[in-house]
């Protein structure tokens, strides 16, 4: 009978490292509660915000057919967006909190949404780079402790591969186009890679918080051990291109059978986090407009709904 | 005006629109299954916004939505010793029964 004499924040460690996934009912640490509702909005927020590089190109697309595609993958991020939202709403927070804290600054959303898409290549390096660290990421999330959020990883994951693919066949049609295509796929390049090294978050020395969050199984893998799987998997990917990663550093490393790679610039990291990259005020400006000019639907799908309810009162 | 009263109270009451679990039949034959939730103004918007939430990719052939405050759950922290009653009864399994070798088809 030891579980009698193991308090209840103990057994909850026991399921955890006994693989349980956790469900919204069951009770949890304020902490792990909170730390999760965090994490999954700031994603949501991700996704949402995600949308506003690529939806910038949308009409620009060079054909109907990466139109139409374009367009799904971003209706896609959408979808995740609402995935993620539900998940962190079984947590005890509400989709308007979740909204206010990202509309006022308060919550957080990935820095690499702050960057500008200049050119169509940016479309390629996108749904290549980014969609492709953004899976190095997700799919261990599919076996996080929780269960909501798990099974919305699941969901999201089957959908990004398509999205990965997309962005690799815009470059690898560049690459194999004029020059002036291949040097603008280049171009795009030395612009997203080191912003996507970013996507995984600070060192691990600098991440205080990831210790505890590998406890709970909430994270699988340190920021640096995801940071070097993707320089693992996308620098033979440029290679294939015949393009070059902007890293004089990178090299094969025969001993540890991996790449090294150069040293990120965290000041720039910091900076953009903190609300001074390239485009965080239109990306938040844009957010905030959205919302508002949507309240009057919100409003007016209500009033329809309440009417149609009131009509079938009257009618009983 | 009580039909107008009733339409200002629902929009008054609530700022957000209420939240659905959505439930999809994969194919003919199988069981709806729950696959996560959404906020609609109403079930017909509700089952619009299913279809293009949780089946982009023909994953249903059929939507059931309820709107989450009518599911009531059985509580976890019972479990225990709510599920009890079918913990010592083995014989409720094939497997518990003996059937000698020379017997087919059972
Ligand atoms: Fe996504
Ligand atoms: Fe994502
Ligand atoms: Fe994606």
């Amino acid at each position: 009978m030891e579980t009698l004499e193991m308090t209840q924040e103990e057994q909850f460690q026991a399921r955890i490292d006994a693989d349980v996934r956790i469900e919204p009912k069951d009770w949890m640490p304020d902490a792990y509660r909170k730390t999760l509702i965090r994490q999954i909005s700031q994603h949501a927020h991700s996704e949402l915000v995600g949308m506003l590089p690529e939806g910038n190109w949308i009409t620009r697309a060079p054909s109907l057919k990466r139109k139409s595609i374009l367009l799904s993958k971003v209706q896609d991020e959408a979808g995740h967006g609402l995935y993620l939202y539900s998940a962190a709403e079984t947590l005890g927070t509400t989709r308007d909190q979740m909204l206010a804290d990202l509309h006022s600054g308060k919550a957080k959303y990935s820095s690499i949404f702050n960057y500008p898409t200049l050119s169509w290549a940016d479309m390629g390096c996108v749904g290549w780079l980014v969609d492709g660290a953004a899976i190095l990421n997700q799919v261990p999330l599919c076996r996080t402790s929780y269960g909501p959020y798990a099974r919305a990883m699941v969901r999201v994951c089957k959908e990004e591969s398509f999205h990965q693919r997309q962005g690799f066949e815009i470059m690898q049609t560049l690459c194999e186009g004029a020059p002036e295509q291949k040097a603008m796929a280049q171009e795009a390049l030395n612009r997203w890679w080191w912003p996507t090294l970013m996507m995984f978050g600070p060192k691990d020395e600098d991440s205080p918080n990831t210790a505890q969050s590998m406890n709970w199984r909430i994270k699988r893998f340190t920021n640096d051990e995801l940071r070097q799987k993707f320089v693992d998997m996308m620098v033979p990917q440029a290679e294939f291109l015949g393009l070059t990663v902007p890293d004089t550093q990178v090299k094969w490393n025969e001993a540890r059978q991996a790449y090294d790679f150069g040293e990120v610039n965290w000041d720039e990291f910091w900076a953009v986090v903190k609300g001074n990259g390239m485009c965080n005020r239109d990306r938040l400006g844009a957010r905030v407009k959205a919302h508002e000019e949507g309240a009057w639907v919100r409003e007016a799908a209500m009033a329809h709904a309440a009417k149609r309810a009131a009509r079938q009162v009257v009618a009983a | 005006m009580k039909h107008d009263a009733l339409i200002q109270t629902v929009i008054m009451t609530q700022s957000e629109w209420p939240l659905w679990e959505v439930f999809i039949r994969s194919k003919q034959g199988l069981d709806h299954k729950h696959v996560g939730s959404l906020h609609a103004a109403d079930a017909q918007m509700a089952i619009q916004n299913a279809r293009d939430v949780y089946t982009r990719r023909q994953e249903g052939i059929s939507i059931w939505v309820v709107e989450s405050k009518h599911v009531h759950a059985s509580n976890p922290d019972d479990a225990e010793a709510f599920f009890d009653p079918a913990n010592d009864k083995v014989y409720r399994h094939p497997t518990f029964y003996q059937v000698p070798d020379s017997i087919k088809h059972m």
